[in-house]
């Protein structure tokens, strides 16, 4: 076996975690009412693929896990047990528990057992038929603090109820067992390294000579395994047979723990001063002792040496005493003797009588000779590493991991995507070997023939591109699937009533904005949870259903996707709202009464800016909206809030499909080219003299229509040359950042193209004002602007956009 | 890496042919102001023309702007103004040296802009000399050595500590206090 298993870890956590999901899903669809057969099974079948998964690669603590959940679920799916909506939180509670533990063993991370000990106790009561009682979580959560070597071994005391030592397993196979690569004999051998195995066989199927067939396999086996074994173990054995035989694996019994110890001094042991009886008392101090003496020795009273020892004695001595007791017990004598010392030989009879093989156990003698102790020995040693084996393996596995990003680096990605692509590059190889052609011999008649091919080129680039660029586009359900899950434990939480509608799922998004949308979407919808939806009694008071209802909607709209997070709650109270901002001196008093509903709803998302009356451990602490903001305005994107009291909010966001490709307008500035983001120009104009004033505290304004502009000289504030500083020869491109109209004055608009985003972070370093930069077709590069670090950077400041809000407010007043 | 330093190489062989496999680090010298510098040759991924680069706005005067490499946007470094030497005009003759320096945030390609490249020592370490103990007020921490190659000086530059952006050195008192007459 010289294969590495690690270059497959990464397809199995993937794997995995998909496989979560799909429990996580099906969890939430299940009805504990009415168990749907095929839900159960798909729960059932991510359970049992992730744990043969984890066996295969040894993460033992997953496995383990995961073997405890499958038998519980697999009670569930035969119909045995039923389910509780507990049972179902603790399910749900199970999948994070994976999660954390896979997640921990990709980023080769120290796992955190705590979780899973306890969950494992409560499975284990579940399972042991008790309720899970708060004694034995407790106990788990105690025990398991500390090192995984502990809790692990504590896994094991959980699972204790379950291992027996005494197996008793009947074997048939089916008699083509041969013939599809199966050898019985290699799972005796397998077993005996369990413990200690004794075989019998049925030969009662073995036909006459003449009937019998060489590639068949007549027998069976009785087979009596000893051993403190798992049963999970035997099952691993038996694992690709079990369908192909007729298998039974019963619990015979258990093995105390008791010592025998045979000892039998030599006969002079009496004359160097010991004394068998002395070693036997201190013996008998550490445990219950029951002794039998061994007389075999003894000779005939004629040739007895009254000096001499020639008794032996067999001694059973209680678990209570420790190895090393005894071996100090012995210490003097351990040379002159004949001593063995083994561990849980006698059999307790507990369900012998069923099978016949369990009784040839106990009908062994019961105390121990030479023959059976031989065999008995390697049950101790097995018994004894296979504490510290598991650690061993997750501590081995985690180390090649190394620091894998948790961020997943492989995509999924349609055959159907795929098949376009090769068409796509099929039909660029054909243009390129036309163009070709008719380079090689090139005449000027063959010109229109050229101007076509290369229109053909620029037709196969663009729609190779636009394929690219579906590879990573994935539907948004990626991102929204974990909100039902989100919204239920949460509603649970705050004793709301939720329903959760998703639309728009198959709604394709790039990959990378999915990622880094992922967390500000998390955010709002717990604003909404928490702050939107009201109490169910509140609810009814206010004349609505019980019952708040929450929409998460994603759909296409130009070059961009929008994600609607729609909630009938109470919406934004635009008085408190107000009166917050004047506190935080974020509004003055004057300028309040002039804000319209959307300025005041715009508040939220001001830094430090929470409503909430009371900081809740969902949300309230007022870092946040500002976050989201930022986060979605990084993208490229927007966000806006619309709110009606008593009615609900409605949060739309808007993100371009793809981060790496930005649609943008170039202009130039002196002899510099530079790009906005078509997305955020609102228009551009030819500035005249007579729409500019200068407000006091050096800020140019320009008069558009109703409203009052702001101007950043773009010359200005990076330092360069332009053409020149008259405004009116200049153009004014007003662009809209965080709901606000600027203008930014350049030279000259030119072309409006697709560019592709480079970093200019990479090699550099971040640029006030400058998003990024784009290779232009002439080969240059160019810088694209980023609109709100141009408009920090102006010092376009609020208090002046106040001012300049309020020059508007008395031009509104003027004109009416 | 290899095939940009056989580049390097190869444009040098016909100025020079000191290069030889032997044991101990290549050096890439060049010369600014007279004055001859060395990189480590394994920092080296190509030497060009030099082009004009797209500025950036705001940047310190020794960044000169942005080049486009095959796709990728790097920086280039103006090393005379690094070192506070007066500024000449960019000619035919200017050259690039692109160099890949580690830094704390991984591994970034620069370009610097230098009058000339020189040649391709092989050096020992033992032939190093340290960086003359300028006390407080001039910091060597930039300069790997000094070595003394066919009875010239080469001032060997530790080019990751040197382009490391968010401390650009003032090497001025470096050079005037290596080279007084410079």
């Amino acid at each position: 076996m010289s294969i590495d298993l690690s270059q497959f870890h990464q397809v199995f956590f993937e794997e995995s975690f998909e496989g979560l999901d799909a429990m996580e899903t099906s969890l939430m669809e299940i009805d504990p009412t009415d168990i749907d057969s095929e839900t159960i099974n798909t729960i059932f079948r991510a359970a049992h693929s992730i744990k043969g998964g984890s066996a295969t690669f040894g993460f033992s603590n997953v496995a383990e896990f995961t073997h405890i959940l499958e038998t519980l679920l697999d009670e569930v799916r035969s119909g045995v047990r039923g389910l509780s909506r507990d049972d179902v939180d603790l399910y749900l509670q199970s999948v994070d528990c994976l999660r954390d533990l896979l997640t921990g063993l990709q980023d080769a991370e120290e796992a955190d057992l705590t979780l899973t000990k306890q969950l494992t106790a409560s499975f284990q009561a579940i399972l042991d038929g008790d309720q899970a009682t708060p004694e034995v979580s407790a106990d788990s959560v105690s025990v398991a603090t500390t090192e995984p070597a502990e809790a692990t071994a504590a896994i094991e005391a959980a699972e204790q109820a379950s291992t027996a030592n005494v197996w008793t397993i009947r074997f048939v196979p089916e008699q083509d067992i041969l013939r599809t690569g199966n050898e019985p004999l290699r799972m005796f051998r397998e077993l005996s390294e369990l413990g200690n195995i004794k075989v019998e066989s049925i030969c009662t199927e073995v036909p006459t000579f003449a009937q019998m067939d060489v590639e068949a396999c007549y027998l069976g086996w009785n087979i009596t395994l000893t051993g403190d074994i798992n049963e999970a173990d035997i099952h691993e054995v038996f694992e690709w047979v079990v369908d192909e035989s007729e298998l039974d694996i019963a619990n015979a019994g258990s093995i105390s723990a008791n010592w025998n110890i045979h000892f039998k001094p030599e006969e002079d042991v009496l004359r160097t001063g010991n004394e068998p009886l002395r070693i036997i008392r201190e013996l008998a101090d550490y445990g219950e002792l029951t002794s039998v003496a061994d007389v075999s020795a003894v000779p005939s009273w004629s040739s007895m040496n009254p000096e001499s020892c020639y008794l032996g004695w067999d001694l059973v001595l209680s678990d209570t005493a420790t190895k090393e007791q005894i071996d100090e017990a012995f210490e003097w004598v351990v040379d002159e003797s004949d001593l063995i010392i083994t561990q849980g030989a006698a059999v307790i009879s507990e369900s012998v009588t069923e099978v016949q093989a369990g009784i040839e156990i106990v009908a062994e003698p019961e105390l121990v000779q030479p023959s059976s102790v031989a065999a008995i020995e390697p049950v101790v040693e097995t018994a004894a590493p296979a504490t510290p084996e598991p650690i061993e393996t997750a501590v081995e596995t985690k180390k090649p991991a190394k620091k894998a990003n948790s961020e997943s680096a492989s995509i999924r990605v349609g055959i159907d995507k795929i098949d376009s692509l090769i068409n796509m590059v099929g039909e660029l190889v054909i243009t390129q070997s036309m163009l070709g052609q008719l380079g090689s011999e090139f005449k000027m008649d063959s010109l229109p023939k050229l101007i076509e091919g290369l229109g053909q080129l620029e037709q196969n680039t663009r729609e190779l591109q636009e394929s690219v660029m579906r590879i990573r586009m994935l539907p948004i359900s990626f991102a929204f699937s974990r909100f039902p899950r989100m919204v239920r434990d949460l509603g649970k939480r705050l004793e709301k009533n939720i329903e959760l509608v998703l639309e728009g799922e198959t709604t394709e998004l790039d990959k990378t904005v999915m990622e880094k949308i992922g967390d500000p979407l998390v955010h709002l919808v717990r604003n909404s949870v928490d702050h939107g939806i009201e109490m169910p009694a509140d609810r009814l008071a206010a004349g609505k259903s019980d019952t708040g209802l929450i929409t998460l909607n994603a759909y296409h709209q130009g070059g961009n996707i929008v994600i609607d997070i729609i909630d009938d709650g109470k919406g934004l109270d635009k008085k408190r709202l107000l009166e917050k901002a004047i506190e935080n001196g974020l509004v003055d008093q004057r300028d309040a009464a002039a804000m319209t509903d959307d300025q005041i709803h715009d508040l939220i998302f001001q830094p430090g800016f929470s409503t909430a009356k009371e900081v809740s451990d969902v949300s309230g602490r007022g870092v946040g909206m500002d976050v989201v903001r930022r986060n979605i305005q990084e993208l490229n994107g927007t966000v806006e809030i619309a709110s009606k009291e008593g009615f609900g909010s409605k949060i739309t966001i808007r993100l371009p499909l793809t981060l790496a490709i930005l649609d943008g307008q170039l202009v130039r500035v002196g002899s510099d080219v530079y790009i906005f983001p078509l997305v955020s120009i609102v228009e551009s104009i030819l500035a005249k003299k007579d729409m500019m004033s200068h407000v006091a505290g050096g800020c140019d304004v320009f008069r558009l229509r109703n409203e009052y502009v702001p101007v950043i000289r773009l010359y200005d504030i990076f330092n360069i040359k332009a053409d020149s500083q008259n405004i009116e020869e200049s153009l004014l491109v007003v662009v809209e950042c965080d709901g606000e109209k600027v203008g930014i004055l350049v030279d000259e608009l030119e072309a409006q193209q697709q560019v592709v985003i480079k970093s200019l972070e990479q090699n550099y370093q971040r640029v006030e004002g400058v998003s990024g930069a784009t290779i232009l077709g002439d080969g240059t590069v160019a810088l694209i602007l980023d609109i709100p670090g141009l408009v920090k950077l102006a010092g376009v400041n609020h208090q002046i956009r106040t001012q300049v809000n309020s020059l508007s407010a008395t031009q509104a007043q003027t004109q009416h | 890496m290899t095939a940009s330093t056989e580049q390097a190489t190869e444009g040098l062989s016909a100025e020079s042919g000191t290069v030889s496999a032997d044991d101990g680090n290549q050096y890439l010298t060049f010369f600014m102001a007279g004055e001859e510098y060395g990189v480590d040759i394994l920092c080296v991924q190509e030497i060009r023309g030099w082009e004009v680069a797209t500025p950036i706005p705001n940047a310190p005067p020794n960044i000169k702007g942005v080049i486009n490499l095959r796709g990728t946007i790097v920086p280039l470094i103006d090393l005379r103004q690094c070192f506070n030497l007066e500024t000449v005009e960019y000619t035919a003759v200017t050259v690039v040296i692109v160099l890949k320096v580690e830094t704390a945030k991984g591994s970034r390609i620069m370009g610097i802009v230098v009058d000339a490249v020189s040649d391709v020592y092989n050096l020992a370490i033992n032939d190093m000399k340290p960086a003359p103990d300028l006390g407080d007020s001039v910091d060597t921490t930039y300069i790997r050595g000094l070595v003394n190659v066919n009875d010239r000086m080469v001032i060997l530059l530790e080019i990751d500590r040197l382009l490391n952006m968010e401390e650009m050195p003032d090497l001025s008192s470096v050079t005037a206090a290596v080279n007084p007459t410079a």
